[in-house]
């Protein structure tokens, strides 16, 4: 490791990591404004009406990036977890518990949107198909995690234990992502994937892509301005954070 | 090995235990997690018989009658169909040679007697300049094959 051109422990410091967080936060936060104010003007007001579904579909551009992205940070937090598991970093908990409730957010967003979608174009609000329940799951995994880190009082088992459930709950993303194509499902299957060309207008492509990366940016931006407060949090007795008081 | 490297490990290896155990679990709840059957399923006998399911496939092309506001129309997968009986409001999306999933049960005279019925649609957007432009290609492409 020391070989390597970047010592990545370094920043595995919450001392280190505090100011750098500090530092990218607004950059984050601009891109999410911007990319989130384009992504709307582009999916509400430029893209075209949708020759099944009128203008009803527009709620896509809202619903697909939230779900995109509840299961990305589901990813990133079992990534985190592996991580603190392995090389016993205090940081990746931390990183954890700052991505849940960012997380839990997105895939309630989600389901309410697709709620909201499915009423008027399947005929009903909810159905218990497999692309449905399993998100759903994900929706209750992110609570639990949640619920399980806050019934911990010592940190670093609540980390311990939360990176378990984490570690576990990741078997349900690719759940989530193939159930449409393994299961005949009420819910379509995939218009943009990676094995072939998106099966949508080119505008509304870009609305929704807009939209994905507006939501990275507010998830980086809120995730680091959470893990912030919960470094000083559990740092409280250091010296470092002493002396950033003084200041 | 280093401590962190045989943990890292441990992990990598709990991990892949776990997705194939997952994938054992899903494999035989195969059969059983399907929202719909399509008509060629029930024709060799796979729906349940004595109780509710589904039945999804495409509404056949001029198969829609209305009596009152009981709606009669055929499920086709391409292959077999089936005839069907809802009374109730259709969805808007419920068109004749679109996707449809109604649930219910099988009725006399080979009927399936539906107790609520969904739109399912499929997974394009485009504009409708766009879609008009699709199927005239589409019926050209026919007249040529003729």
């Amino acid at each position: 490791m020391s070989r390597s051109l970047i010592n990545w422990f370094k920043f595995a410091s919450p001392a280190t990591f505090y100011p750098l967080a500090g530092r990218v936060i607004p950059f984050f936060a601009a891109a999410a404004v911007l990319l989130l104010g384009a992504g709307l003007w582009t999916g509400l007001a430029v893209a075209p009406t949708d020759a099944q579904q009128g203008e009803g579909y527009r709620i896509i551009f809202v619903h697909v990036p939230a779900s995109w992205m509840s299961m990305f940070i589901y990813c990133v937090m079992a990534f985190w977890a592996a991580l603190g598991l392995a090389f016993n970093t205090r940081l990746s908990g931390m990183m954890m518990s700052a991505l849940a409730p960012t997380g839990a957010m997105f895939a309630f967003l989600s389901l309410w949107t697709g709620s909201f979608w499915g009423k008027p174009m399947w005929g009903a609000w909810w159905v218990w198909d497999a692309r449905l329940t399993s998100q759903l799951i994900l929706f209750f995994l992110y609570l639990g995690f949640i619920a399980l880190q806050a019934a911990i009082d010592d940190p670093r088992r609540a980390d311990k234990a939360g990176a378990i459930l984490a570690l576990v709950g990741v078997v349900n993303i690719p759940i989530i992502y193939f159930s449409v194509q393994w299961w005949n499902t009420l819910h379509q299957g995939a218009s943009v994937s990676m094995t072939k060309a998106p099966s949508m207008a080119h505008v509304m492509l870009l609305g929704m892509l807009l939209m994905a990366f507006g939501f990275w940016a507010y998830t980086i931006t809120m995730a680091l301005m959470r893990v912030r407060c919960i470094i000083l949090e559990r740092e409280l007795t250091s010296e470092w954070v002493k002396r950033n008081a003084m200041e | 090995m280093k401590p962190r490297h045989k943990r890292l490990l441990l992990i990598l290896v709990a991990l892949a235990v776990l997705g194939v155990a997952a994938a054992l679990v899903l494999n035989a709840f195969r059969s059983n997690l399907v929202f719909f059957y399509t008509p060629t399923q029930i024709a060799n006998g796979e729906a349940p018989k004595n109780r509710a399911f589904r039945i999804g496939g495409l509404v056949k092309a001029g198969s829609l009658t209305r009596d009152g506001i009981t709606a009669h129309f055929i499920v086709t997968d391409t292959a077999r169909e089936f005839p069907v009986q809802y009374t109730g409001i259709l969805p808007d999306l419920f068109r004749e040679g679109r996707g449809v999933v109604a649930q219910g049960k099988l009725g006399d005279n080979n009927t399936f007697i539906a107790s609520e019925v969904l739109a399912k649609h499929d997974e394009n957007y485009m504009p409708p300049e766009a879609k008009t432009a699709v199927e005239q290609a589409q019926r050209a492409a026919r007249t040529l094959k003729q």
